[in-house]
């Protein structure tokens, strides 16, 4: 009987350490978290009449919805790739995660850089971020003039960031295209305020005129979310 | 300020046609114009810096399209482009330059100057109302079908691939089916970019920026291309490039 219950124990065994796929998947990859929609953090309504309720609707539930679904897919196909070894396929996967994975990241810091007027939205930031503002730019006014005019001149889509470079210790405004995030203009870069100048950010409510959204939104930027970022890595940087 | 058009040798000026309802479209005229020293022989709308209506009232593609966009995408985005060319290249080398000429200029292989966008977005647009029919859309017929049946194996096929180019271009852009080398293909083009530039003859384009589509599908834009393929396109426009093209690029060759 020891010796029949011994056989399947070792059976079992031996059946627990052949792959029929081949190869192990690593267990990294396997419990590699999905992406998912964040919940806004205000009423869909409640950056009325800055950004009506009907974009907001649209932008958070099919587009931002989209780009994560896409990004799941893509990151799914992914695995499969990588698990195949099919080295051809992991390469032309990229381009659909750059966008949709930038898609979902933008997107989501995008909902945090707005806050309703309430909430404190519009309301200018405070320091360390004020008096580097002030620094670089000459005032608050003088960084958001640039913001909106290299807003404004995005060609096709594509975002409009005030950035902290890490590395140079100073503000940034940068521009980049489609999805791309920042870090695609320098992995030292972090992203401070985006404005989304796609046009399925303003259209339904402004149409052509991108100049108005840009002047009117910063009525419902969240200074705060902004300067709490850069006073962490002010701090970060002061101690290094 | 008179702006001094160069007329091209030789030209071949395809005649206005008579529609269905016997309505002389005036708008509907394409010159030839040979380019011995660039690459690709284009096919010049010439738009002369002059914003063209397009060939039928702004209501006439509804419900398909509606009065609404295209009283702003013609009316202000096409409009902005030409009148945003005209002050670009005042006082400039490229001033009174054909468009096709300005076009291939600030391309410049890739590396874009300032006037690319608006010079080949007023070509685009031009292209693309014309492009456009009430009462369009469905299957071509005789030669123009042959040719993509030969091309893409069957016309669904190619109604596949124009869908999913149209579809996958990331951001703004334009899907096109082209001619190059006596074969049809599917091109898709990001922002401003067309197959002037690529070395091929545009012969049917759809505007897949999302100022194109926003008010009347939002973010479906499988739906709208859909109903562009289905409602919209003009065979007739197509078949007369094609023509065009055919003898542009025998005559170049």
């Amino acid at each position: 009987m020891t010796t029949v219950v011994f056989i399947i124990v070792l059976v079992i065994f031996a059946a627990s350490l052949y792959d029929a796929g081949g190869t192990t998947m690593d267990p990294c990859l396997e419990s590699m978290k999905t992406a998912s929609l964040p919940d806004l953090p205000y009423a869909y309504d409640a950056l009325e009449p800055v950004i009506s309720e009907e974009i907001m609707r649209l932008h958070h539930q099919k587009h931002h919805q989209t780009y994560v679904t896409q990004y799941n897919k893509a990151l799914n196909s992914l695995r499969s790739a990588m698990a195949d070894g099919d080295h051809s396929a992991v390469v032309k996967l990229q381009s659909l995660i750059k966008f949709n994975g930038g898609g979902h990241v933008n997107h989501a810091i995008f909902w945090k850089n707005l806050a309703p007027v309430h909430e404190g939205g519009g309301k200018p930031p405070h320091d360390p971020l004020s008096s580097a503002i002030d620094a670089h730019f000459g005032s608050l006014e003088g960084l958001i003039q640039k913001m909106n005019a290299e807003g404004a001149a995005v060609q096709g889509s594509g975002w409009v960031w005030l950035g902290l470079d890490r590395e140079l210790k100073r503000l940034v405004v940068e521009t980049t295209a489609n999805q791309d995030p920042l870090v695609t203009k320098g992995t030292h870069l972090v992203p401070l305020i985006g404005i989304d100048v796609w046009e399925h950010a303003y259209y339904p409510q402004y149409k052509n005129a991108r100049a108005e959204y840009l002047k009117n939104i910063w009525s419902v930027i969240n200074w705060k979310y902004a300067a709490d970022i850069f006073e962490k890595h002010s701090r970060d940087l002061d101690t290094n | 300020m008179h702006l001094n058009y160069q007329k091209a040798e030789p030209s071949i000026k395809l005649k206005t046609h008579t529609d269905s309802t016997g309505v002389c479209s005036p708008h509907l005229s394409l010159k030839l114009e040979l380019q011995s020293q660039s690459m690709a022989a284009s096919i010049a709308v010439t738009a002369n810096y002059v914003l063209q209506p397009p060939p039928y009232a702004l209501d006439a593609l509804e419900p398909h399209m509606s009065k609404q966009t295209l009283e702003f995408h013609w009316g202000k985005h096409h409009r902005a482009y030409v009148d945003n060319l005209k002050k670009q290249v005042l006082g400039t080398d490229l001033e009174g330059k054909p468009l096709d000429h300005i076009i291939n200029k600030t391309y410049n292989n890739g590396d874009l100057l300032p006037a690319f966008n608006n010079a080949a977005q007023a070509w685009n647009h031009e292209f693309f109302w014309e492009s456009m029919k009430p009462n369009g859309g469905g299957k071509p017929s005789g030669e123009l079908l042959a040719l993509l049946e030969r091309d893409f194996t069957s016309y669904e096929k190619f109604y596949e691939e124009f869908n999913a180019a149209a579809a996958t271009q990331f951001g703004a852009g334009w899907a096109w089916l082209a001619y190059a080398n006596d074969k049809l293909k599917v091109v898709k083009t990001p922002n401003a970019v067309n197959p002037l530039v690529l070395g091929s003859f545009p012969l049917l384009t759809i505007d897949v920026w999302e100022h194109a589509y926003y008010l009347d599908f939002q973010n479906r834009r499988p739906d709208y291309i859909k109903t562009f393929m289905n409602n919209l396109v003009s065979w007739e426009a197509v078949s007369a490039r094609l023509e065009a093209a055919k003898v542009a690029s025998s005559s170049s060759a």
